[in-house]
């Protein structure tokens, strides 16, 4: 479903260019959740930015489903087929558009018909139902406006989600509404995930496969039972794993 | 011995619906411990925190049957007196130090002020006194960091900056409002390192402000877990993991875990009953488990 | 008004596009009602859009029939606020002076932040070399003082009253480029926006639909600032005589007028100023009382 292959992504010019991702490679199939951890400032953000062609700095190769995808332009098959949702559901929905607005606008265009039915339809498969369709972001919780955010990535029906720390910025208890509403969306319309975390534990019951970076490079992709079980290759992913479990009193 | 009594604190604020109460009722002591207060968002654990530094604005309205330090009534005090317990007899940390520390004031100098303001004394005093603080936060080259400017230190030094800065005068009190949310794993650890040595070495109380219910029950000695406003359960924070509180329960459950994999989250079922209720108070051994 | 109502205007939950519509707008007129002084300066101006449209049953007497033998009348019960050098009454020719004023200021408002709207948020998003030409263009107009740069184009295009008025418009358009520019930066890497563009909108459509309603606001509440200083620039044509010419009663004209007699005569200079003083100061009321409602982040705590 989508491939990466020797990905470099910089921001800036000489002298001043900061290479934020060194030769990433990994492969993502059809129907998989793939994480992507690190600390901040590992870059791993900025993979997901550059897959959904919103950074332009980049080379390598990017290709979803098989189609090599350019840094400049991305074409309508693209935008059907890979969407986002971000990590701050307050940044991520404008401040005057109402849901309705938000979702009869990607809708249209996304060249849907039938606007009317398909809102209605995108809010009860995100549980909020249609008496939220006219309100606007303020009048939303911010596990709700996530919900939005999911039902806007979800309304063109792509097949490929990428997830930006999706429910960092929530509290535990509607982190758990939002990690179960993924899981039954990804089972119901077959989607494939890459999710990025700096949450152990959010991928480790998210995701098959994980890829752990480190000041722009993958150090290791490993499965999820190797986090689970603390079998890592790398000492870095070691320490990770042993620092998420939680604080010990020095 | 107890530093901070609380009795019946509720802060309300007036809107167009009415008045909004957002910290309903609150009593607690703090001891020389370690005292988490856990809670989601809007649960009024900031507003708790803010409150007892007098840091509410108006049209907030702060009321309480009790608010002492070291039996001292600091309810409601002028805000010029409150200016003088606040920083030197209590301090607060905030969550993110890039909107804690003046970006056009080099570190060092901002140390110096905030220690000058309560102490007074000459300005190499102050200096002496800054480099020791921040060799006490652990950073290791004091004299290039009082030379930066806030942007350019990373996260986890700008909050050691801040809690140098917080501790220079000495307080009996410290507050932590999320002090470790914005910062990575392996830094939270270090942070949290010299938080836990201040409280032994210097005998401070520590009140713990955080959503992060596992990290809590490490780093505390004691909990109290809020929710809208009102404190449903204290506990040991090495029990919290035999919560009685349905609440408590439902967050704990909620939480993905790395060692015991599920197919779905629990969700946590809120009830209206939680709003009210009595609080569950763990008997426990001492007041204060984690010892004066 | 009935507690249902209002209810239904302040729900969480509307039910109905139209609720949702009405309802926001409520909440900002209670945020608005609840600033005295903006309300003053509110009723100050519908007072006088109502002076002007009613200006012919209003206005005691024609502005324009001269009196000789009664001029320079104090204020009296016949002429309330005393005549001019030809006798006219001054009362009158305020009441009439008032649809000019709001001519001047309502030309104003439509065209100059239209202009810099659209130059400032083009420059803002496109970025690269258009934003430094865009940007350049409105540095050499910021660089001449406005009232001369006014003073030049009025010079160029003949003096009459349109003409100042245009010459205003593209004189003030400026300094909305620059904050249009500037708050067009601080969104257009908002999440919102890379949100719309993942679904395939277009430039122009993130520009218009997404970036374009929350610049609008902040530019409503500065056009309401800065209406008082384009009062006072057209009072300062008038008073030139390269804005309105005689014997038409704009205010800044009035002023100039009255000057020869100033000393012995205060009340015609006096009054169409102590007028030109209200309106700016409404204006600047309502602006304040609109950043309140329109522009969250820059309203007082």
């Amino acid at each position: 479903m989508l491939t990466v292959e020797n990905l470099n992504v910089w921001f800036g010019h000489p002298p001043d260019r900061v290479d934020a991702v060194q030769d990433a490679s990994f492969t993502v199939p059809q129907g998989e959740s793939f994480g992507l951890v690190g600390e901040s400032g590992s870059g791993k953000s900025t993979i997901l930015r550059a897959i959904a062609g919103l950074i332009d700095t980049w080379s390598g190769t990017i290709a979803v489903a098989g189609k090599p995808q350019s840094a400049r332009k991305r074409d309508r098959a693209f935008f059907k087929t890979v969407q986002m949702v971000f990590q701050d559901p307050y940044a991520s929905l404008h401040p005057r558009h109402s849901v309705d607005a938000v979702l009869s606008e990607t809708l249209r265009l996304q060249g849907m018909d039938d606007i009317d039915r398909r809102i209605a339809r995108l809010l009860d498969d995100v549980g909020l139902g249609r008496g939220f369709c006219f309100r606007y972001p303020h009048q939303l919780s911010g596990g709700q406006r996530q919900r939005v955010a999911i039902a806007r990535a979800l309304a063109a029906e792509p097949r490929l989600l990428l997830l930006d720390e999706p429910t960092s910025a929530l509290d535990v208890s509607v982190q758990a509404e939002i990690l179960n509403l993924l899981a039954d969306l990804r089972a119901e319309h077959g989607l494939t995930y890459v999710m990025v975390s700096h949450d152990l534990a959010v991928v480790g019951h998210m995701c098959d496969r994980l890829a752990v970076m480190q000041a722009g490079r993958i150090v290791e992709v490993m499965g999820v039972t190797a986090l689970r079980q603390g079998t890592a290759q790398q000492e870095y992913t070691r320490q990770l794993i042993a620092a998420s479990r939680g604080y010990a009193r020095a | 011995m107890t530093l901070l009594s609380v009795r019946n604190l509720r802060v309300t604020f007036p809107t167009r619906q009415g008045t909004f109460e957002a910290v309903r009722g609150v009593s607690f002591d703090l001891g020389r411990e370690r005292l988490g207060v856990v809670g989601e968002s809007g649960s009024g654990k900031s507003m708790t925190g803010r409150a007892i530094l007098g840091l509410v604005r108006p049209p907030g309205r702060v009321t309480a049957d009790r608010m002492e330090l070291d039996g001292q009534s600091i309810l409601n005090l002028p805000e010029r007196r409150m200016r003088r317990i606040r920083g030197r007899r209590i301090s607060m940390v905030m969550q993110d130090p890039k909107f804690s520390l003046n970006p056009v004031m080099t570190v060092g100098d901002q140390i110096m002020e905030a220690y000058r303001l309560h102490a007074g004394g000459a300005k190499h005093a102050a200096r002496d006194k800054a480099l020791e603080m921040l060799r006490a936060v652990q950073i290791r080259d004091p004299e290039r960091v009082m030379a930066a400017y806030p942007h350019e230190v990373s996260g986890g030094m700008g909050q050691r900056i801040m809690i140098a800065m917080m501790l220079a005068p000495d307080p009996e009190i410290l507050i932590a409002d999320e002090p470790t949310s914005a910062l990575d794993v392996s830094v939270r650890t270090e942070v949290l390192n010299i938080m836990d040595r201040l409280v032994r070495d210097r005998g401070m109380g520590l009140i713990f402000i955080s959503h992060d219910l596992n990290l809590v029950a490490q780093f505390c000695d004691r909990v109290l877990i809020m929710y809208a406003g009102r404190i449903v359960e204290t506990l040991a924070a090495k029990d919290l993991h035999q919560a009685r509180h349905p609440y408590t329960q439902g967050l704990l459950n909620s939480l993905p875990r790395l060692d015991a994999p599920q197919d779905r989250l629990p969700v946590l079922q809120r009830q209206d009953a939680w709003r009210e209720g009595d609080t569950i108070t763990q008997s426990l051994d001492t007041e204060f488990p984690g010892g004066l | 008004m009935n507690q249902t109502r209002r209810d239904w205007l302040l729900s969480d939950a509307p039910q109905t596009r139209a609720q949702a519509r009405w309802g926001s707008l409520y909440q900002g007129w209670l945020t608005f009602r609840g600033n005295t002084l903006a309300m003053l300066g509110l009723i100050v101006l519908v007072l006088l859009i109502g002076m002007a449209i009613f200006a012919p049953w209003l206005a005691p007497q024609s502005p324009f029939t001269q009196d000789l033998a009664g001029r320079l009348q104090p204020p009296s019960a016949e002429h309330w606020l005393g005549t001019d050098a030809l006798g006219r009454d001054i009362l009158s020719r305020l009441i009439h002076g008032s649809r000019i004023t709001l001519f001047i200021v309502g030309t104003v408002a439509l065209i100059a932040p239209v202009i810099g709207l659209f130059i400032g948020t083009v420059a803002g998003f496109a970025g690269g070399w258009v934003d430094q030409v865009l940007m350049r263009i409105t540095d050499i107009f910021l660089a001449f003082p406005k009232l001369i740069l006014a003073l030049a184009f009025v010079a160029a295009l003949g003096a009459s009253i349109t003409n100042a008025v245009l010459a205003l418009a593209l004189t003030a358009w400026p300094p909305y480029a620059r904050l249009a520019r500037a708050e067009t930066l601080t969104i257009r890497h908002a999440d919102f926006i890379a949100a719309a563009r993942l679904q395939g909108a277009g430039p122009l459509r993130l520009l218009v639909k997404h970036i374009w309603p929350l610049c609008v606001s902040s530019l409503i509440v500065r056009v309401a600032l800065d209406m008082a200083g384009i009062i006072l620039s057209a009072a300062g044509l008038g008073f030139l005589g390269l804005g309105a010419q005689p014997p038409m009663p704009e205010w800044g004209a009035m002023i100039s007028d009255g000057r020869t007699y100033i000393l012995d005569f205060w009340w015609v200079a006096a009054m169409p100023g102590i007028a030109i003083f209200i309106v700016s100061m409404a204006f600047n009321l309502l602006g304040d009382g609109l950043r309140d409602v329109l522009d969250p982040k820059g309203a007082k705590e």
